[in-house]
C-alpha cells in the first residue's frame, strides 16, 4: 500500500511539474516582468487596441522615439482587438501579472477597476502638466486622483453626405428635431435613406437615447444620474418618449436591427460611405471607419458634421456634447516615473500629430487641433472644445455592469419602441 | 501491517487468503510475492499512464466546475474578494429573467429542429451518396465543404448574403419568390430560423460524413441476402440498413444535442443574440451577462445551469440510448 502511494505520488508530482512548467514558461513569455532590474533597465508592457494599420505603425514609431529619448526603458507593445478589452482587463487585474499600461476609457469603468487596487495613482507625476489637456481629461480622475491619461478624445454627432443633401435640395443641416424630421421626409421623397444606424451592435442605439437624454436633462441631473446609478429623473422618461416619436417617422434604413456598426461591407458606416444613406449619428472616427469600406477617394470632402439638434423644452444645454476618449492607465507594478512619462509623451503635440494623423480621434491636447486633416472633423473638434460640458458615454460613465445593461436595454427597446422606456430606466439597477 | 508479513507469519485469515492460490505455506510466500509484484506493476503502470491525464482532468475540468459552482453563489464583479455571499440568488434571478427563459426556449428549439430536420436530411443524403454514381467523390467533397469552414467565416459570409437586398433576396426575387423575402436578420420573428438555416448549412456535412462511415461498416452480404430473399430496395433500407446504422445515428444525436445546447459562435457573430434577444441562446446570454456586463458570478451561474442541462442529458442518454451500443465494448473486455 505504501509503495502504491509513493508511485502514485511520483506520478502526480511529475504530472504537476509538467503542468507547472508549461504554465510558467508560457506565463513568462507572454507577460513582461514589470520590475526594474539591477542595471536600471525598465520594461513596460503596453496593452492597446491599435491592432490595425495605420495606428499600429504609428505606435511602433512612437515607441522607437520614446525609447531613443529614454534609453533605459523598453516598451513591449501588445496590440489587441478592441472588443477584447471588455473581457481581458478584469481577469488581468484580478491576476498577479497585469500589464503595466492598458487601454483606459476613464470615468465609471475606471472607478470599477480602481477597486482592484492594481491601478497606479499617478497624480504626483502628472499634476505639473495635465492641466494643459483641459477639462476632458478629468474623466480619467477617480475620487480626485489621476489613474489615467487620455491620448485622444471623441465626440458624437451627425455625419452627413453633403452631396445627398444637395441632391434633395437641403441647403443647411437641421438645428432642431423638427427640422431633422422634415429633412428625413425630403430625403425619402428623393429616394434616399435618411439615416443609417448599426443596431446589431447596440451601442450606436445607445448614442441616440443618450443624446435625447442630454438634451432633456440638465447637466447636474446627468451627473447625479451617473454617480448615483439611477435614471429615475423624469427627463430620462421624456428622452424615451422623444426617441419613440422620432422613430415613428421611420428615419432609419431597412432592416437596421440587423445592421452591424462598422468593419464590414454591410455595416452602417459603409452605407454612409457609399452614399446609400445620408446621415449617421456616430463618433468622430466615422470618416476613418468608412474610408476603408468604400472605393470613393473623395469621401472626406463629401462628409459634413453637425451637432445633435436641439429638443424643444429640454432642460439640457443644446451645445452640450456626448463624447469620451481613449487613454491609458498604469498598474501598480509598473516602474515610475517611466510609465507616467510615457503617458505624458503620448500627449505632446508632436506625438499627438502622429496619432490623429492615423484618423483615430480628436487630439487630447488642444494644441494639436489644427493638425486635423478632414475639415468636418475640425467642425467636430470645435464643437467639442466649445461645449459647456461633455457628457461621457453613459456606458463608460456608469460602473461597468449597469453601463452594459443600459446598452443592452436600449438595443432591445429599439426592436419595439414605446414611450415610457421603463425597461431602459430600470436596466441600470438590474444585477 | 502489509499482506506480505501476514503471509510470512503463516497467519490465516482474509488477508492471507486473498493472496493464496496454492495450498502450502512456501507456495503462499512465493505466490504472494509474485502476485504482489504483478499487482504493483499494474498499479504503477496505471498511475504513470493515467496520472498525468487524471491530474489535467481534475485540474482543468473538475476543479473549474466546482470553483465555478462556488463563485456562482456570490455577488462578484470579478475584481474584489469574494465577500458578498448571496446563496442561490443568481439562479433565482436567472429563472425569473424572461430573457434567459427565452434563451433556454431558443436553445431547446434549435436542438429540436436540428434533430428533426438535420437528422432525416443527413440520413437521406448519406444513403444517396453511398450509392455508386459518377462524381460521387466530388459530391461528397462539396457537401462536406461547409463543415470545414470556420464558423466565423460562415457567420460573416451568411450575414452578407442575408443582408437586406443581398444575394439571397435577389435570387429569391428573380425566382419569382420576392413575396417571401424577409428581413432575415432584423425581423424578431424570423431571425432564429435564419440562424438555424445557417447552422444546418454548416453542420449537415458532419452528420453525413458520420453516417457514411457507418454505412461503410454494413456488410454488403446482408443487403445481397435481403435482395435474394426478394426484398425491395425500400425494404432493404428500412429493415437492414437503418437498424444497422442505429449506433451511428445514436452517436450523431448525442453530438448534435450537446453541440446545440452550447451553440455560440455562429449566433454571436451573425446577430449577437439580437435583435432584442430574439436569437439568444444560453451561451450568448451567458457571454453577454458574464463577460460583457462583467457580472461574473451571475454569468458563472448561467454556465452552471448550462452544464447541468448537458450533464443531465448525457447521463439520461448514456443510460437509455447509448448503453446497448457500448455494453459489449465496455463490459466484455473486463475480466
Amino acid at each position: 500500500m505504501h509503495r502504491k502511494r509513493v508511485v502514485l505520488g511520483v506520478a502526480v508530482a511529475a504530472a504537476a511539474a509538467t503542468v507547472l512548467a508549461a504554465c510558467s514558461s508560457s506565463g513568462s513569455s507572454s507577460t513582461s516582468s514589470n520590475s526594474t532590474s539591477s542595471s536600471g533597465k525598465v520594461t513596460l508592457s503596453w496593452w492597446n487596441n491599435a491592432n490595425t494599420q495605420p495606428l499600429l505603425g504609428v505606435f511602433t514609431n512612437i515607441i522607437k522615439q520614446f525609447e531613443a529619448a529614454h534609453p533605459n526603458v523598453t516598451i513591449h507593445n501588445v496590440p489587441m482587438q478592441n472588443e477584447l478589452f471588455k473581457t481581458k482587463v478584469t481577469p488581468a487585474l484580478r491576476g498577479n501579472s497585469p500589464p503595466d499600461i492598458f487601454q483606459q476609457w476613464g470615468s465609471g469603468q475606471q472607478a470599477t477597476q480602481v477597486q482592484s487596487g492594481k491601478l497606479a495613482d499617478i497624480s504626483s507625476d502628472v499634476s505639473p502638466w495635465i492641466g494643459s489637456l483641459g477639462t476632458p481629461a478629468t474623466e480619467w480622475q477617480t475620487n480626485g486622483k489621476w489613474y489615467g491619461v487620455p491620448y485622444d478624445l471623441h465626440v458624437v454627432g451627425f455625419w452627413y453626405r453633403k452631396d445627398l443633401f444637395q441632391q434633395a435640395g437641403i441647403s443647411s443641416p437641421p438645428t432642431t428635431i423638427a427640422q431633422l424630421e422634415s429633412d428625413d421626409a425630403t430625403l425619402r421623397a428623393h429616394g434616399i435613406t435618411p439615416i443609417t444606424v448599426g443596431s446589431k451592435d447596440g451601442w450606436p442605439d445607445a448614442f441616440w437615447w443618450e443624446y435625447f437624454a442630454v438634451r432633456e436633462c440638465s447637466q447636474s441631473t446627468i451627473t447625479q444620474a451617473m454617480s448615483g446609478v439611477s435614471l429615475s429623473a423624469p427627463c430620462f422618461t421624456k428622452a424615451s418618449a422623444d426617441l419613440d416619436a422620432f422613430m415613428k417617422t421611420n428615419p432609419f434604413q431597412t432592416g437596421f436591427l440587423g445592421t452591424p456598426a462598422q468593419s464590414v461591407p454591410n455595416s452602417s458606416v459603409a452605407l454612409l460611405a457609399n452614399g446609400k444613406a445620408a446621415m449617421e449619428l456616430q463618433g468622430d472616427w466615422d470618416p476613418g471607419a468608412g474610408a476603408g469600406l468604400t472605393s470613393d477617394k473623395n469621401l472626406f470632402s463629401k462628409l459634413g458634421w453637425f451637432p445633435f439638434p436641439s429638443v424643444p423644452g429640454g432642460a439640457g444645454d443644446p451645445k452640450a456634447v456626448l463624447g469620451g476618449g481613449d487613454g491609458y492607465s498604469c498598474t501598480t507594478g509598473a516602474s515610475e516615473p517611466a510609465c507616467a512619462e510615457f503617458l505624458q509623451f503620448l500627449t505632446t503635440p508632436a506625438v499627438q500629430k502622429q496619432i490623429i494623423g492615423a484618423g483615430v480621434g480628436l487630439p487630447a491636447n488642444p494644441a494639436a487641433d489644427s493638425d486635423l486633416t478632414v475639415s468636418a472633423e475640425q467642425d467636430a473638434a470645435a464643437a467639442n472644445s466649445a461645449a459647456p460640458y461633455i457628457a461621457e458615454y453613459f456606458d463608460i460613465a456608469l460602473p461597468t455592469t449597469p453601463g452594459q445593461n443600459l446598452d443592452n436595454a436600449v438595443a432591445k427597446w429599439f426592436a419595439s419602441p414605446e414611450p415610457t422606456g421603463s425597461a431602459i430606466i430600470s436596466s441600470v439597477s438590474a444585477p | 501491517m502489509t499482506r506480505g508479513t501476514a503471509a510470512d507469519a503463516g497467519l490465516t485469515g482474509p488477508g492471507a487468503a486473498e493472496d493464496t492460490a496454492a495450498p502450502g505455506p512456501g507456495a503462499v510466500r512465493r505466490g504472494g510475492r509474485f502476485v504482489r509484484s504483478r499487482k504493483l506493476r499494474k498499479t504503477a503502470e496505471l498511475s504513470i499512464l493515467l496520472g498525468p491525464a487524471l491530474v489535467l482532468f481534475l485540474g482543468f475540468v473538475i476543479a473549474p466546475i466546482v470553483i465555478g459552482a462556488y463563485y456562482s453563489l456570490y455577488n462578484w464583479d470579478g475584481l474584489g474578494p469574494l465577500t458578498h455571499f448571496t446563496g442561490v440568488h443568481n439562479y433565482k434571478i436567472a429563472f425569473s429573467d424572461p430573457a434567459f427563459v427565452q434563451a433556454i426556449e431558443h436553445t431547446l428549439l434549435l436542438t429540436g429542429l436540428s434533430l428533426l430536420i438535420q437528422g432525416p436530411l443527413a440520413i437521406g443524403i448519406a444513403l444517396l451518396l453511398n450509392r455508386d454514381f459518377r462524381g460521387r467523390s466530388f459530391m461528397r467533397l462539396v457537401i462536406f465543404a461547409p463543415y470545414v469552414l470556420p464558423p466565423a467565416v460562415t457567420a460573416v459570409m451568411w450575414s452578407l448574403l442575408l443582408q437586406p437586398g443581398g444575394l439571397v433576396d435577389e435570387v429569391m426575387k428573380s425566382a419569382g419568390l420576392g413575396g417571401l423575402v424577409q428581413l432575415w436578420l432584423a425581423n424578431v420573428h424570423v431571425v432564429l430560423y435564419s440562424v438555424f438555416a445557417v447552422l444546418t448549412w454548416q453542420y449537415l456535412g458532419f452528420g453525413i460524413i458520420l453516417l457514411l462511415a457507418g454505412l461503410q461498416g454494413i456488410p454488403a452480404e446482408l443487403k445481397e441476402a435481403a435482395a435474394i430473399d426478394g426484398a425491395t430496395p425500400w425494404q432493404t433500407t428500412r429493415r437492414v440498413t437503418l437498424p444497422l446504422l442505429g449506433p451511428t445515428i445514436r452517436i450523431w444525436v448525442f453530438i448534435t444535442v450537446i453541440g446545440s445546447l452550447q451553440v455560440f459562435d455562429v449566433i454571436w457573430l451573425m446577430t449577437q443574440g439580437g435583435p432584442a434577444g430574439a436569437s439568444d441562446s444560453m451561451a450568448t446570454y451567458m457571454y453577454r451577462t458574464g463577460f460583457q456586463n462583467q457580472a461574473f458570478s451571475y454569468g458563472t451561474a448561467i454556465a452552471i445551469i448550462m452544464f447541468l442541462f448537458c450533464f443531465a442529458f448525457s447521463l439520461v442518454y448514456q443510460r437509455f440510448a447509448l448503453r446497448r451500443d457500448t455494453a459489449g465494448a465496455l463490459t466484455g473486455a473486463v475480466g
